[in-house]
């Protein structure tokens, strides 16, 4: 017997444990080294800013990039690569709360519909009413409505993303609840609040875990919109809709006004939906691809 | 069919009265007094009281409600605060804009996504797939309003054949209509295309691996014949019910790109509407937007139906 041989794993078929896999994909791979990249940019922005993100300085007005600003200058003379940096942080924060809002109300919503017969029928009209509306316009007239300001943003996309995540709970939770398991616990005399918390919800977690990662994703898009649109979070703030809505007078004459914060947008939505796909693919391959 | 397409409509009438009452309750969300938020704060008495005699605050909330029911079913959305005219027909003259940029976007974003979506199913796991899956997620990643501005400049820059802004209605210049609407649909488009490309790639996936697939295969049928009509055929059942959610989605992108290129649709009037807090009008633009996407999903499923006789016996 020679050492090659006891070197090869004894049971082959061993099933990967869940973080072995996860590390195996490299969406998830690619999509957490962005995330994190971003999230610490955004967390050191205090530190890594080279100015003051709401100064301007009239002596450098729209200035292209070079060594001491690395993103040029808008026509305040501020510095991009410090409002980017800020804005990240703006932008994260309202994109993870989102996210935090919509999965709460989403499992409450869409449990209370799937598990209790009775009520699956107006609850889930209600959300195709709120579905009729296209996300993205419900949330730009709530927030006007309601009147500019971070914590009105939350509420807006919040109300816009809950209806299509309750819809998802309530379909996991419709093929868990007839689980053999399931009726096994109802045989043995548990309550409706023991079997729907330990039973239904935890086996019906993983479609809810990949959507709330797309929800972050589009919160972060559409956050941009309402700021661009000029319903987001009232200015001086640095949001990467708001730089870039100031650019887009100069788009021709100072276009890194512009590209820069788009790029920014663009490198943590494609790191989200990269950490989606990765958890899709390692926690429910069957899931399709969600929608804005 | 005749009964299946009543039994749908009949039950769209709740979701239908549902939105209506979303869209009535919008005011509610105002806070304070809405006449004062629409004007500002050295509005004189009387105009507050005119602002809210239009907006039909001074009366009590049930019959406000009756009122507000009694017009809509006449078609009537009262009347614009800015504009100072009915908002029903500031709708509709802004409307055959705003479709005509979500039906090209939508037949182009259905057209590349699919044949890249089939594509990449049938290439699986070789470079087509991964370099076809890669432009899809940017193409979901991108913020639309940015790519907007970033194809004004690179185009005003390098390539000046395209227009940005001064939008020329079809019936007035074709060719410089179409010239006009090129970028804007190209950029409404990118989403949804990487969108349809996904969901067609993996629809594709899961029929290709069924084993009527593997039978036509071991009958010795020609693989693009399999792919087409034994493939494809069967993956446009979710693509279908998708396209009918994709209307939605291209609706709000449509309203973004429009503020981007300025284009005058329903968009503009929208955002214009939102932005000097003109109720009647944002009520109004809802309301149309969420009536076009409920009328394109009851055709989606009468198609469906069309499609696939199972539906129809549900």
């Amino acid at each position: 017997m020679n050492a090659a041989v006891l070197k090869t794993p004894l049971m082959p078929t061993q099933r990967a444990s869940f973080g072995q896999r996860l590390l195996a994909n490299r969406s998830f791979v690619i999509g957490a080294v962005l995330v994190g990249l971003v999230i610490v940019l955004a967390g050191l922005a205090g530190v890594l800013a080279p100015f003051d993100p709401l100064k301007g300085n009239f002596r450098a007005r729209m200035l292209p990039p070079d060594m001491s600003h690395w993103m040029g200058t808008d026509h305040f003379g501020r510095d991009i690569l410090s409002r980017v940096l800020f804005g990240a942080r703006i932008s994260l924060m309202i994109g993870f709360t989102v996210a935090l809002i919509t999965g709460v109300a989403g499992v409450v919503i869409g449990a209370l519909a799937g598990y209790f017969r009775p009520l699956d029928g107006p609850i889930m009209r209600v959300m195709d009413a709120f579905m009729a509306f296209p996300s993205i316009i419900l949330a730009i007239a709530v927030s006007s409505v309601l009147g500019a300001s971070v914590f009105n943003v939350i509420i807006a996309l919040s109300i816009a993303a809950t209806p299509h995540t309750a819809r998802v709970v309530r379909a996991a939770v419709l093929v868990v609840r007839e689980m053999e398991y399931v009726e096994a616990a109802r045989a043995l005399g548990a309550g409706h609040a023991r079997i729907l918390l330990r039973h239904v919800l935890a086996n019906a977690m993983a479609p809810l875990v990949v959507r709330i990662t797309y929800v972050f994703a589009v919160a972060i898009l559409n956050e941009a919109v309402l700021s661009f649109i000029g319903v987001g979070p009232p200015p001086p703030a640095p949001t990467f809709g708001a730089i870039i809505a100031n650019g887009r007078d100069f788009i021709v004459a100072a276009p890194w006004i512009t590209v820069a914060p788009g790029l920014a947008i663009l490198l943590s939505v494609l790191g989200l939906n990269l950490l989606g796909d990765g958890l899709r693919d390692v926690l429910d391959p069957r899931m399709t691809v969600v929608t804005r | 069919m005749g009964r299946f397409i009543v039994r749908r409509l009949l039950a769209s009438i709740p979701v239908l009265f549902l939105v209506s009452l979303i869209t009535f309750g919008l005011l509610w969300l105002v806070p304070g007094d809405p006449a004062s938020v629409f004007l500002d704060a050295s509005a004189s008495a009387e105009a507050l009281t005119r602002v809210r005699h239009e907006l039909g605050l001074d009366r009590p909330f049930v019959l406000r409600m009756g009122d507000w029911y009694a017009r809509l079913l006449q078609g009537d959305l009262g009347t614009s605060l800015l504009l100072n005219r009915s908002v029903t027909s500031a709708i509709l003259e802004r409307l055959p804009v705003t479709l005509s940029l979500t039906a090209l976007a939508f037949v182009i974003s259905v057209m590349i996504g699919v044949a890249a979506g089939v594509l990449a199913a049938v290439r699986h796991g070789r470079a087509a797939d991964q370099g076809m899956m890669t432009l899809a997620l940017l193409g979901l990643s991108i913020p639309e309003f940015w790519l907007g501005l970033v194809l004004i400049w690179l185009v005003a820059v390098m390539l000046p054949i395209f227009p940005a802004g001064d939008y020329v209605p079809f019936m007035q210049n074709p060719w410089q209509w179409a010239r006009h609407i090129a970028l804007p649909t190209f950029t409404l488009a990118c989403v949804q295309m990487g969108f349809m490309a996904r969901m067609s790639r993996s629809s594709m996936l899961e029929v290709l691996g069924q084993d009527f697939v593997r039978t036509a295969r071991a009958k010795g049928l020609p693989e693009s014949y399999i792919v087409m009509r034994h493939g494809l055929v069967n993956a446009m059942v979710p693509i279908v019910t998708v396209m009918g959610i994709m209307v939605g989605a291209l609706l709000g992108g449509a309203v973004v790109t429009e503020q981007v290129f300025s284009i005058p649709g329903l968009g503009r009037l929208i955002i214009g509407a939102v932005l000097s807090r003109d109720f009647p009008l944002i009520q109004g633009g809802l309301l149309f937007l969420a009536l076009i996407y409920l009328v394109v999903n009851i055709a989606v499923d009468v198609l469906y139906a069309v499609v696939d006789p199972r539906v129809r016996l549900q």
